[in-house]
């Protein structure tokens, strides 16, 4: 009865941490990215301009909920909240501390891969049901994109489970203790990397979205707290590919003298800032030079990573 | 790939670059003494109305938000009986201020004339009407113009010669 209480709370917990750390992340981008643009960001609501989100909140409700006369009714209202169910239904597996998740799996690494891959049906069917061009394109880039970086996504964290032996996160947090993945396994931690930018579709493979070209791409005839979401959700993602990365390679909570998840929040933002830094430094590719770039720079890489570590561990083994 | 780094090193060290933000209530940017804002009217070194009533503000303005009626007293001088500038519609191009012949029209840097109500943006004479010269400080239009007033006849003005006699047979 009580570890039931004990899990329960802390589902609730993780939940509620994860919403408005996402929440907060609104005004920490909009802070951080007006501190590389040499402004100063929003500073009037409250200290700091910390009520920025709730101001932005009131107003996102208050708003008009439009729906166009010519979109597909029912999926174009599902779509929003499949970005939001899955990327938060991904955290249920990520250890935060010793003892701290929702759910401890065995396979708890194929579980991140598999929700966070199903979030594209958000964007897909979004752009299909608003029935626009430039939502369609969105949708469609969104498509592409995340076949093509989904698949050497898998293979690049291949390596780290062959080096831990276990599909378990936690278990693989613990392998860490010695030596962080990131420096055995420096290859398959920069195309994760890669891989989570293009996953989370922020900047430099923001395609699906690309302001400039398609207004805002797979959301651009949604409006009020459906668009919410779909903003929510991609700070949600951003939290998750951070403390993915942290778990895998940088050892989750391990960390001297501070209590575990004060390590993990600590890591996890460290992330954050930097994919924030490449909102603010880098350019977005062309749709060609992202595919091409994903087939045959990415994938060849993360194929070479996995057959390098495994006769390096076959090797060890004897 | 490197060049990719690098950016991101040159973005990253602009959070230490001075902010090109002015917080604008507590601290204000400087605006220069010609600065084209809020429009005034000024008097002349003698504290009276500069304003001829000549019309040529209104024919210059090209969203046309200057409206007055001439008139003339008693001395005879002429000035604006109103004188009306509707602010929602001024676009601060300075026009009026080139077309014065008496420096009385003039814009000021200010800007802070917001409204709740549109009907307030119309300036009223009074509103208009400052008590001194503005950026004119010496210039008096009917000291130096050949119009004869009271107390100034035709010749009388400054650096004026007096008028010269038609039938005379002198060159």
């Amino acid at each position: 009865m009580s570890y039931a209480l004990a899990h329960a709370l802390i589902a609730i917990g993780v939940l509620i941490a994860i919403l408005s750390v996402a929440a907060g992340l609104i005004w920490v981008e909009r802070r951080v990215l007006a501190l590389y643009q040499d402004r100063l960001g929003p500073n009037r609501v409250g200290p700091f301009g910390l009520l920025q989100v709730l101001a932005d909140v009131v107003k996102i409700m208050t708003k008009e909920d439009w729906i166009p006369p010519f979109a597909d009714r029912t999926v174009f209202v599902v779509a929003p909240a499949i970005v939001m169910v899955t990327t938060l239904l991904a955290f249920a597996v990520v250890p935060f501390a010793p003892g701290l998740e929702v759910v401890r799996l065995d396979v708890g690494l194929l579980f991140f891969l598999a929700t966070s891959s199903l979030g594209v049906y958000s964007v897909v069917l979004a752009g299909w049901s608003s029935d626009s061009k430039y939502s369609l394109l969105g949708g469609l880039r969104a498509s592409a994109q995340m076949l093509s970086y989904e698949v050497f996504m898998g293979l690049s964290l291949m390596g780290v489970v062959m080096q831990a032996g276990s599909f378990d996160l936690v278990e693989i947090v613990e392998a860490q203790r010695r030596l962080w993945f990131c420096v055995p396994q420096f290859l398959g931690l920069v195309v994760f990397l890669i891989a989570g930018i293009a996953e989370t579709r922020r900047l430099p493979f923001d395609l699906p979205e690309a302001d400039s070209e398609l207004i805002a791409g797979y959301h651009s005839e949604y409006s009020g707290m459906k668009f919410g979401m779909f903003f929510v959700g991609e700070y949600v993602g951003i939290t998750l590919i951070s403390a993915m990365l942290v778990t895998l390679f940088f050892g989750g909570w391990l960390g001297p003298l501070l209590p575990g998840v004060a390590w993990f929040a600590i890591k996890v933002l460290a992330f954050v800032g930097v994919f924030i830094l490449l909102r603010a430094a880098l350019p977005r590719p062309r749709y060609d030079q992202l595919m091409s770039f994903g087939w045959k720079v990415m994938l060849p890489l993360a194929l070479a990573n996995l057959v390098a570590t495994a006769a390096v561990v076959l090797w060890i083994r004897g | 790939m490197f060049a990719l780094l690098r950016s991101m090193w040159e973005v990253f060290l602009h959070a230490f670059r001075k902010r090109a933000t002015i917080p604008y209530p507590e601290r204000v940017a400087f605006l220069p003494p010609r600065w084209r804002g809020r429009i005034i009217l000024s008097r002349d070194p003698g504290g009276q109305e500069r304003c001829v009533a000549c019309y040529l503000c209104a024919v210059a303005c090209p969203v046309d938000c200057i409206s007055l009626q001439a008139a003339e007293d008693e001395d005879g001088r002429r000035y604006p009986e109103f004188f009306r500038i509707n602010f929602s519609r001024c676009i601060f191009c300075g026009f009026c201020e080139e077309a014065c012949p008496t420096c009385a029209i003039q814009l000021t840097p200010d800007f802070e004339m917001s409204e709740y109500h549109r009907p307030n943006l119309v300036y009223e004479k009074g509103d208009l009407l400052i008590s001194g010269p503005g950026k004119y400080p010496d210039y008096d239009f009917w000291k130096v113009s050949g119009v004869a007033i009271r107390g100034k006849g035709k010749g009388e003005g400054v650096e004026e010669r007096p008028p010269a006699d038609p039938r005379g047979l002198m060159p």
